[in-house]
């Protein structure tokens, strides 16, 4: 095949990001006129062939080994290498999981090829494809080609295309193998479990004040705190604010944090980064205050005020409570 | 214990960013820099660790940049408490093959045989989040990303990783071992007086790209920098002070109806 997609199981299902690259690969084949095979692979690597032979693709690809029922860096880049040497496609596709970020710079050594990692786009130059990524905190972007025969492994950014784009259809299920040894995993690795859930279920809000690091320091807080209790909304935050621990961690709203859908979404000085959006952009209407008009929360919020929420979000709580 | 952490300066997150002239890196001229976000956490980490340690150590602070403004970002660890700097000059056109790059810190490193090498999960400007892990990769060490926590044990470290939504993951890794360190695992500390003062008499070692690149050329490269013509579907509210808190409290009112 041309185009491999390494899928990735969450909870007995593809992950949302593993159809993602799928709807990539089918993309890329017909601009390129090229063929896609799809891997399903580690624990219950069956369910995700037959969820995968599903899909509009050539072939999927099922493989079973031990040593990959439990993910382990050096095992699942060193499977991956293998695979890449027995059925030599020319793309590598995968969706930019925590997962991917962890083993896939290790297959990229292992071979000698390039990773492009987190794309938001590419196009078609002279019959190869450039790569679009985003670079100085998505303020810029930049075209990368590789720069030696393929493979090139590629990742993409979480909603570059969409899940319910994939393309149906039935595909022959192949088993293939690999050789691993337990003596080339160096790492060892506990179940993976959940933080203490915390206090607060943000999922379930209707109105979310959510504080980002332009709220400054610390002492500035309860500004968004009477404003969210002036509206009779929770209070959420960027990462940012958690590090510093201004906020509490059970507060984080994004991709290691939590997921909302409230029917409003308040950004007080959040730039809106990837990891925080993934989180938020189920909200039915997203407000945004931020001094820099270039911010990317500008590209999603419905409403935004360019100013320094300092001096807004107090006279806002006051006109609110006059209202009330 | 002997820890090398890489630091590297990026621009400030309010830096105003314009393309420069080759459209192949931004105009520095009117940049301020400042350490990667994950970087501090990760020197804070290294400094810990190296306190926790009843056998002490050494914490090497290693950084790829110009002469111009490097050697502020090394300074800037040391007084934090590093012992001595490394410093691999480049000039620009900077590399952005993280492939190439991990190469030339690994040719920088190896000799020096370190237990432990920290780095950040990924940097502000390239954010391709593959150095550490391709580093260590090259000089044959154990890897982890996104550690939230450490605990060294008796030859070995055990790392705590942050998976999606919430979830976590401890793992134990042999030492040697490269990790990348995700922010919030620490609170950096600010360097002290005393610690800016005892900070220049401290050793930094000046070593060349040139030298350090054995030849080697990029898997991929940048073709063009550029801004991304964005989609702008936000209704923008403008006006003065009491304009804008007016129009504010009319939208919740009586469009999005949560008052
Ligand atoms: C693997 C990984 C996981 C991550 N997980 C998460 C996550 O779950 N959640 C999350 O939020 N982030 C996460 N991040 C971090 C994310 O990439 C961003 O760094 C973070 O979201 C930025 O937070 P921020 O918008 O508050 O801060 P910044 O990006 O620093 O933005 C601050 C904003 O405030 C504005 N501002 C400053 N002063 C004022 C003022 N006075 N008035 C108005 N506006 C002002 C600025 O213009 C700027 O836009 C993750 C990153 C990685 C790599
Ligand atoms: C045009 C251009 C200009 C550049 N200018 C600089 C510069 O001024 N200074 C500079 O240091 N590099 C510079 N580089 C090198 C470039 O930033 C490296 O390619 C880059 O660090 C790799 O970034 P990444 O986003 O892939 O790293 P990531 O893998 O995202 O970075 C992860 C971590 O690796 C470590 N790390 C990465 N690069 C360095 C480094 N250079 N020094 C110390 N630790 C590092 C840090 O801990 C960082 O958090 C430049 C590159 C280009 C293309």
């Amino acid at each position: 095949m041309d185009i491999l997609v390494v899928l990735e199981n969450r909870n007995g299902a593809l992950h949302r990001m593993s159809l993602e690259a799928i709807a990539a690969a089918q993309s890329l084949a017909r601009d390129l006129n090229l063929t896609v095979a799809a891997l399903a692979w580690g624990p219950q690597a069956k369910d995700l062939a037959r969820e995968a032979a599903t899909k509009r693709v050539d072939e999927v690809l099922s493989l079973e080994h031990e040593l990959l029922e439990k993910y382990s860096s050096d095992g699942y880049a060193e499977a991956i290498k293998q695979v890449i040497e027995q059925e030599a496609p020319r793309y590598v596709l995968v969706g930019h999981t925590y997962m991917v970020r962890d083993y896939f710079p290790k297959v990229s050594a292992r071979i000698r090829k390039p990773f492009v990692g987190d794309v938001v786009a590419y196009r078609i130059e002279d019959g190869s494809p450039v790569f679009t990524r985003q670079v100085f905190n998505a303020k810029l972007v930049v075209d990368v080609a590789p720069q030696v025969a393929p493979p090139v492994l590629v990742s993409f950014q979480s909603a570059t295309f969409q899940a319910d784009a994939v393309e149906a259809g039935t595909a022959p299920v192949r088993d293939i193998t690999v050789a691993l040894e337990a003596e080339q995993i160096k790492t060892q690795s506990e179940p993976p479990f959940q933080e203490a859930a915390g206090d607060v279920d943000l999922s379930s809000a209707e109105v979310i004040v959510s504080v980002g690091r332009g709220i400054g320091k610390e002492e500035n807080i309860p500004l968004a705190g009477e404003l969210a209790e002036a509206m009779g909304a929770e209070l959420g935050s960027s990462r940012p604010v958690v590090d510093a621990g201004w906020l509490p961690s059970s507060r984080q709203v994004g991709s290691s944090g939590q997921s909302v859908a409230p029917k409003l979404y308040f950004a007080l000085g959040i730039s809106g980064a990837i990891q925080h959006v993934v989180g938020m952009k189920g909200s039915k209407n997203v407000v945004a205050i931020n001094k820099d008009p270039e911010a990317p929360i500008f590209e999603i919020a419905d409403y935004g005020v360019v100013g320094d929420l300092l001096e807004i979000v107090p006279k806002l709580t006051e006109a609110i409570k006059e209202q009330s | 214990m002997k820890i090398a952490v890489l630091v590297k300066q990026v621009p400030g997150s309010e830096s105003a960013l314009r393309v420069g002239t080759e459209e192949q890196w931004v105009d520095e001229s009117a940049l301020d820099f400042e350490m990667n976000e994950s970087d501090s956490y990760a020197l804070e980490e290294a400094l810990l660790i190296k306190e926790k340690s009843a056998a002490g150590g050494e914490v090497v602070v290693v950084s790829m940049g110009p002469p111009e403004r490097t050697p502020k970002v090394i300074r800037e660890a040391l007084a934090k408490g590093a012992d001595r700097g490394i410093h691999i000059h480049e000039e620009p056109p900077y590399e952005n093959d993280p492939f190439l790059i991990a190469g030339i810190f690994a040719s920088a490193l190896r000799d020096e045989q370190f237990d432990l090498l920290l780095s950040g999960l990924q940097s502000a400007d390239l954010a391709t989040g593959q150095t550490g892990v391709i580093l260590g990769e090259f000089l044959e060490m154990a890897t982890a990303t996104l550690v939230m926590a450490t605990e060294l044990q008796d030859g070995s470290i055990k790392v705590k990783r942050e998976l999606e939504s919430g979830w976590s993951q401890w793992i134990t890794l042999p030492l040697p071992a490269s990790i990348t360190i995700q922010s919030g695992l620490n609170q950096p500390r600010y360097p002290s007086l005393r610690g800016i003062m005892g900070a220049k008499k401290k050793e930094i070692k000046v070593l060349s790209k040139a030298d350090l690149i054995a030849g080697n050329t990029p898997l991929q490269s940048w073709e063009r920098l550029y801004v991304h013509k964005k989609e702008k579907r936000t209704e923008m509210i403008e006006g003065d002070l009491n304009q804008v808190v007016d129009q504010l409290v009319n939208v919740l009112r009586t469009e999005i109806k949560v008052l």
